[in-house]
């Protein structure tokens, strides 16, 4: 089922559920990062729809959390989301199940930058678009390179 | 001429807002009869109450109408009231004007004219209603129970507690139902047996409980507080009298039968006791597997029964009783896998359904609580879990919500982590239903703590591939689709009624709804009564439901049948068929409409009378009965012709 059949790649191949992939370290790993506990979550999609930025990201913050539950971490740490995230915490302040997802965005900017995929510097931001940038998007910004 | 008077309600805004109940009042004035007329806001209300007590005395009135919401709401208590004003209860009517007007009509001119025109037929007929007097109708103070599950077994208790005899009659050889083969329950996760043991026992030893297990019954006539039953006792070959449960016997037996019990996990003896904790502890033989029964040889087992309690003579008995009222709870089943093609359609070894997994999980089980697969007796390491196997499928199986299964299945998943710690499960949903007092709490701690994937679609295929059992599901949270090779599959596989259970209604007289589970006579507010007096249900023949509801269940059913035992005799409504007895020509024909049997043929007269505890009023016979002999109380022939003329002039 899963083999292709010398065809073009499927382009939503299923996902092969394993205990190794669901336990293989990378939940457990964006768990001791981000001190969260990703299990938790139990999908309501508060976090993305309060998000002021989701309708620029390719994956919303909820199915971010969905897929690190089920170990997908190629589809995460190449996703443009996790560099979107501006780290404004309103998800944090209102997942009902108290979830830090910023944190959990940091934690996958760590997993992604310590595996040298990055997609951001102040050095991209030109000086008149600084200015017009509202502050807490800066401070997103070096909160990221910080992290 | 009869002084009447006619109360018209507001029902708050419920019927004042189409329909202008002053103008109803006005024009009940102009009526023939009629000499009072009044609106008010809440005619139910303790002051709309007095105000119609009132004027019956002040006005000196003859017959009330209380113009109103549907007779099956205040019929009584408007009846009380002119009951307490020194009024006969039947000079007391009520005019629909809110079911039956303002609530289906939106044109208030309409409606207004529909409602006047609703209160002169009323008034026709209550121009010529007769004052009447209730019927009497002695009672049997003992109570039949049908299905020796912990529905049926928790009524028998309460009833038995407070003083009145029970017969509990239970198909198989032993009480118990389906909470004997549970392991552990949600939420609180006690031991199943544990808590239901006791309760066998202290229904096997009852002084006011009869048990008549591997019984079943033949028929059933009469009516409320007077039915009479035939029970067959069905021969279990063995003198349950002399038999001490020693056991012997069935270590002995060469046959091999499959369990039921242990959902063919594993295999007994012809000769067989469901589980060492049942009640009463005596075995059965299974005739169609015994093999003396088959080729004439054997009877081993009456060698090794040293008090000779084995006898293959023994006959199907039959006992007679008398009983006042009759609880039916006759329990679930589930969907047979077999019926599930997609699933393998049973023909793959390690795909079960729930109540299998509960024998795995359960101590005294086939695996003394291990987990390990039927094929090979494997521990499974990668074990899926799939929702809804054939409920919430209105096209192919079950249109409804099995109810348990949510629950039962994150239980599953759970003690299974519990017992293999290192073992991953699967769980495919559709929705996670958690309706009950510390529910959401147990799932919640099952997906945070237990690391349980619960995965959000249903699952399409499941298939054999080598020792693996694959299972092809879908994601909707990812919006991929899923694929794992399991190690074992559970299927939480559809509540629905017991096969049985249609056989019974028809000799009970009572009904069931599309699904085949037992119908209530009102599902908010008559839960544990059937249509029919004297009938109550309890637990999961009712509908699916989990272990809380039902006891809560049954033991309201217990209360009604003692309020009904609490009374010196009943009262039956006198506004039913009567029979001239000089017009009626025996033709038979009401016997043949009436729904509830309540028409006799007496050989005697050569006329067919009315049985007047069982008729309930409906009017088949007097509208079928060709030479005008049968006639009802209240609504005589002349009645419902001026009732019409009033009707039709209206408009
Ligand atoms: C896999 C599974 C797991 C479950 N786990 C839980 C749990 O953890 N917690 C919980 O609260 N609930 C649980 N339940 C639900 C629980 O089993 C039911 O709520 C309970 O058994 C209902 O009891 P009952 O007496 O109505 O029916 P039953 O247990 O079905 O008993 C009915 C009895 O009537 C007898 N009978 C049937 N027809 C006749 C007849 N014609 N004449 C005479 N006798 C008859 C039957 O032999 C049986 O003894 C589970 C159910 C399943 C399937
Ligand atoms: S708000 Fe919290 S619980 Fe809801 S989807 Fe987001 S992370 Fe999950
Ligand atoms: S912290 Fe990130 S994910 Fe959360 S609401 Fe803000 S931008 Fe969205
Ligand atoms: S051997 Fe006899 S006494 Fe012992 S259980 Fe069997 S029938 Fe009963
Ligand atoms: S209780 Fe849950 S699993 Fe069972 S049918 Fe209802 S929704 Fe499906």
């Amino acid at each position: 089922m899963s083999e292709n059949m010398g065809l073009a790649p499927p382009k939503s191949p299923p996902i092969l559920l394993t205990r190794e992939v669901v336990n293989a370290g990378f939940k457990q790993q964006v768990n001791e990062l981000s001190g969260q506990h990703m299990d938790a979550c139990y999908q309501c999609g508060n976090c993305s729809s309060g998000c002021p930025l989701a309708q620029e990201m390719d994956i919303l913050p909820n199915r971010i959390i969905r897929l690190v539950q089920l170990g997908q971490r190629d589809d995460i740490i190449n996703s443009e989301t996790i560099w979107i995230c501006a780290s404004c915490f309103q998800c944090t302040v209102r997942c009902p199940r108290g979830i830090d997802i910023q944190a959990v965005m940091d934690a996958l900017r760590q997993i992604a930058l310590d595996e040298g995929i990055d997609h951001f510097g102040p050095d991209q931001i030109s000086p008149e678009l600084a200015a017009s940038v509202p502050q807490p998007g800066l401070v997103g910004v070096y909160r990221k390179l910080a992290t | 001429m009869k002084r009447i008077g006619v109360f018209v309600c507001h029902c708050g805004i419920n019927i004042a807002e189409t329909v202008d109940v002053k103008r109803v009042a006005e024009e009940a004035m102009q009526m023939e009869g009629v000499t009072y007329a009044q609106d008010y806001i809440y005619m139910c209300s303790e002051p709309g109450q007095a105000l119609v007590r009132e004027k019956i005395k002040e006005e000196n009135l003859d017959a009330i109408i209380i113009a109103a919401c549907s007779p099956t709401l205040h019929e009584s208590t408007f009846r009380a009231a002119a009951e307490e004003a020194g009024l006969n209860p039947w000079q007391c009517e009520i005019a629909n004007i809110r079911e039956q007007c303002s609530w289906v009509h939106t044109d208030r001119e309409k409606a207004t004219r529909k409602a006047i025109n609703i209160v002169g037929t009323i008034v026709q007929k209550t121009r010529l209603n007769e004052s009447l007097e209730p019927i009497p109708v002695s009672i049997t103070k003992k109570a039949l129970v049908i299905g020796g599950g912990i529905a049926g077994i928790q009524a028998a208790l309460d009833i038995a507690d407070s003083g009145y005899k029970v017969i509990l009659v239970e198909k198989e050889s032993s009480i118990g139902g389906h909470m004997a083969q549970l392991s552990e329950t949600f939420p609180t996760l006690d031991c199943s047996q544990c808590i239901l043991t006791p309760k066998m026992v202290a229904a096997g030893k009852h002084p006011n409980i009869e048990l008549l297990t591997y019984s079943e019954i033949e028929e059933v006539s009469g009516y409320v507080g007077n039915f009479n039953v035939r029970i067959r006792r069905k021969a279990p070959f063995v003198d349950w009298s002399k038999c001490n449960g020693c056991g012997l016997c069935m270590e002995k037996c060469p046959a091999k039968v499959s369990s039921v019990f242990d959902r063919e996990l594993t295999t007994h003896g012809a000769i067989y006791v469901p589980f060492p904790q049942a009640v009463p502890n005596k075995p059965v033989i299974v005739k169609d597997s015994c093999i003396y029964f088959k080729t004439g040889k054997c009877r081993l087992c009456e060698k090794v029964c040293e008090i000779g309690a084995i006898n293959f003579e023994q006959e199907d008995q039959f006992i007679e009783e008398e009983v006042g009222a009759i609880i039916t709870a006759t329990g679930f089943e589930t969907l047979p896998v077999a019926d599930l093609a997609e699933y393998g359609a049973g023909d793959v070894p390690d795909v079960i359904d729930g109540l299998a997994f509960e024998r795995l999980l359960s101590a005294s089980g086939p695996t003394v609580g291990e987990v390990r697969r039927p094929s090979d007796g494997m521990v499974p390491k990668e074990i899926v879990f799939v929702q809804c196997a054939g409920s919430r499928d209105p096209e192919r199986y079950k249109p409804y919500c099995s109810k348990i299964c949510c629950m039962y299945t994150t239980k599953h998943a759970l003690l299974y982590k519990h017992r293999v710690h290192d073992g991953q499960s699967y769980i495919f949903y559709i929705d996670i239903r958690t309706g009950g007092k510390g529910y959401e709490e147990f799932y919640h701690n099952a997906e945070e703590e237990e690391g349980i994937i619960y995965l959000r679609g249903k699952v399409a295929k499941i298939f054999r591939d080598g020792d693996k059992t694959v299972v092809w599901g879908t994601d909707t949270l990812t919006g991929r689709n899923i694929e794992i090779a399991a190690d074992l599959v559970v299927l939480a596989t559809a509540v629905i009624p017991k096969d049985s259970t249609a056989e019974l209604v028809k000799k009970l007289r009572i009904h069931t709804g599309p699904n085949g589970f037992l119908s209530e006579a009102h599902p908010k507010l008559r839960p544990v009564e059937s249509i029919n007096s004297g009938f109550f249900i309890a637990g999961a023949a009712q509908g699916p439901r989990d272990i809380p509801e039902t006891v809560a269940q049954a033991s309201a059913a217990a209360c009604k049948v003692i309020s009904l035992f609490s009374r010196d005799h009943l009262e039956q409504d006198p506004a039913i068929a009567w029979v001239d007895e000089d017009l009626c020509g025996g033709c038979r024909i009401c016997i043949s409409v009436c729904p509830y049997d309540a028409r006799e043929y007496d050989e005697e007269k050569g006329i067919v009378i009315v049985n007047e505890a069982l008729c309930e009023g409906c009017g088949s016979c007097v509208a079928a009965c060709a030479c005008g002999a049968t006639q009802q109380r209240n609504l005589s022939d002349s009645q419902i012709k001026s009732m019409v003329t009033a009707s039709l002039r209206g408009e």
